[in-house]
């Protein structure tokens, strides 16, 4: 045990969060050992991304919004077409959306093989980086970074390439892969499905603090799959929306200490998207190999312990590699590739599950197809308050130790949400004083 | 195979593109034996690119502090490289992370050359500054003799 701290009021700053997408820093005040205040400050520029959409045409959301994040631009494509073909009244076909699925996986394998090997694992064996985990688990390292280029190889036959894909449009693609061109994914995913396989178990296995917080789990959810590029809102709490009611129960607010917005619930509480919502609500729906691998890890039904959230994740790259694989299996090319959509005036929302979590897209067009406005709520900064609230409660359990253990554990803290704070920048106070 | 020129950047982020650029020069050389690759975006797969070659040789832009064009030249075999030099975000693995993964995972060739052109303007959307074009057509120009040395004789 640490010495008592010698001065009633300790500040803990961590300026620049290492090993997250984004630039934010982390702003803890103790006050005689107790909690004073704790804040995830995210001081990334306001990007402006709803603003520069108005005016623009209602082909373009996937091209422009993918843009928001390097790191998942697929949930930035699916979710900006399903709210546009929304607007619009076009439904696509089965094969269009089987495609669409197909993609979504490919960016679920390679942003969570990214964030539990090479970004999250380290934290748990108390090593800074992933060259440090790579020297005492090699073998783990080389599957992650196969797991990651099979997921990446998928994006860029479906997508025309790795990050920033150009080949989605609204009403579906502009060009269908062929079988024999996708044939390379398939080889890549099969030669990671044992890798995949172990994964959940290897998570699993590092030594992680016992913490049950009690959440509100927000996430989609429908009847027959695991919800990915779309599906009914449900939470644990009972609600069951479609896209246009989100306003009805989620409000954003502006903090002073972040340029990313803060939502909540409109009854006052927050809530948390992301893994450990999507498994709580809908583990029912994971492939038979990804519920085995989760009940060997000792997850049971509902998983409450945020540090846990990496064992969720590997469950769900394992989930996405078979279903990839299935989805292959069956897969036959869209023809067209994609259906005629004809622009109207009208409001459409659309959503799906980026890696992070929920990520809500509300457009208004005009007749001629010209965007009048446009509203996106990225993940992270849905999650933000509850990151601050797991904050607290790290801080609360471990403030005893010293300030540089103390910050390696609150990292660690806002590290198993995967925070995306460059997709969640988004908002800038402009303060005008007239004399 | 006997060399692969890797360029690391993003074409629309100004000086970004260094090395892109240097790849581009390289490769209109066209040498034999040669192989030229342009890297955008994450590089935590930067080993494969190199797997099979004897050398590699990685060109980036750096931002640490020296005069813009100024060419700083790392083998990666002596010793680690400084991590911030070449990061330019928090996003993901830069290329000095990925040389270390690749050093404690076994996988750098005999010889790994990492150079470093120092930018001055990364905004969206502009072009290369005055000083950092002069270093890459410097670096190219070198490079591309190295990669004629290595094409098999005919």
């Amino acid at each position: 045990m640490s010495p008592a701290p010698e001065h009633p009021r300790r500040r803990l700053v961590q300026e620049a969060i290492a090993r997250v997408e984004g630039e934010g820093a982390m702003h803890v005040t103790l006050r005689d050992g107790r909690v004073e205040d704790v804040r995830l400050r995210i001081y990334e520029p306001p990007r402006f991304f709803e603003a520069f959409l108005r005016g623009r045409r209602f082909t373009e959301v996937p091209d422009i919004t993918a843009r928001i994040c390097g790191i998942c631009p697929v949930a930035y494509q699916m979710s900006s077409v399903a709210a546009m073909e929304d607007a619009c009244g076009a439904t696509v076909t089965p094969e269009i959306r089987a495609l669409r699925r197909l993609f979504y996986c490919g960016e679920w394998i390679e942003s969570h093989a990214l964030h539990i090997f090479l970004l999250h694992a380290p934290d748990f064996l108390g090593l800074d980086n992933a060259f440090e985990l790579a020297a005492e688990h090699r073998d783990v390292l080389e599957g992650a970074l196969a797991l990651k280029k099979a997921g990446n190889t998928l994006m860029r036959i479906i997508g025309g390439r790795e990050i920033h894909p150009v080949n989605v449009r609204v009403g579906g693609f502009h060009r269908a892969p062929t079988r024999a061109e996708l044939a390379e994914a398939e080889r890549a995913l099969e030669a990671v499905l044992a890798f995949a396989r172990s994964a959940p178990a290897f998570v699993a296995s590092l030594p992680t603090p016992e913490i049950e917080l009690d959440p509100t789990f927000v996430a989609l959810a429908e009847p027959d799959r695991y919800a990915i590029e779309g599906g009914r809102l449900r939470s644990s709490d009972g609600l069951d929306l479609g896209p246009h009611a989100f306003r009805d129960a989620f409000v954003e607010e502006q903090v002073a200490h972040s340029t990313a917005l803060h939502s909540r619930l409109r009854d006052g509480g927050t809530y948390l998207v992301g893994p450990l919502a999507r498994y709580a609500l809908n583990h029912a729906q994971l492939s038979a190999g990804a519920r085995e691998a989760a009940a060997a890890a000792g997850l049971g039904p509902v998983c409450r312990n945020p540090y846990r959230s990496i064992v969720v994740r590997a469950v769900e790259v394992l989930h996405a590699v078979e279903e990839a694989l299935a989805l292959l299996a069956g897969y036959v090319p869209p023809d067209p590739p994609a259906v005629d959509v004809v622009p109207r005036a009208a409001v459409g929302a659309g959503w799906t599950e980026a890696p992070r979590g929920l990520l809500w897209h509300r457009y208004a067009i005009d007749g001629d197809g010209t965007i009048t406005a446009a509203e996106i709520v990225p993940p992270t900064s849905q999650n933000q308050r509850r990151i601050e609230e797991d904050l607290r409660a790290c801080v609360e359990r471990f403030a005893d130790l010293p300030d540089d253990e103390l910050r390696r554990r609150c990292e660690h803290a806002i590290r198993n949400h995967d925070p995306c704070i460059s997709c969640a920048t988004h908002f800038l106070t402009l303060e005008v004083d007239r004399r | 195979m006997t060399l692969v020129v890797v360029g690391v950047g993003n074409a629309w982020r100004g000086d970004d593109a260094a090395g892109l650029e240097v790849a581009r020069l390289v490769a209109a050389a066209a040498p034999r034996g040669v192989r030229v690759v342009r890297a955008e975006g994450d590089q935590a797969a930067l080993a494969d690119l190199w797997a099979g070659a004897r050398a590699a040789v990685v060109v980036d832009a750096a931002s640490s502090g020296a005069p813009p064009g100024t060419v700083q030249r790392f083998d990666a075999r002596a010793g680690r490289l400084p991590v911030r030099l070449t990061r330019s975000s928090s996003h993901a693995f830069g290329v000095a992370e990925a040389v270390e993964l690749a050093r404690a995972l076994g996988r750098l060739p005999a010889a790994l050359e990492v150079v470093a052109i120092e930018g001055a303007c990364f905004d969206h959307g502009a072009g290369l500054s005055p000083a950092v074009a002069a270093a890459v057509e410097a670096v190219a120009a070198q490079l591309s003799a190295r990669a004629a040395g290595c094409a098999p004789a005919r």
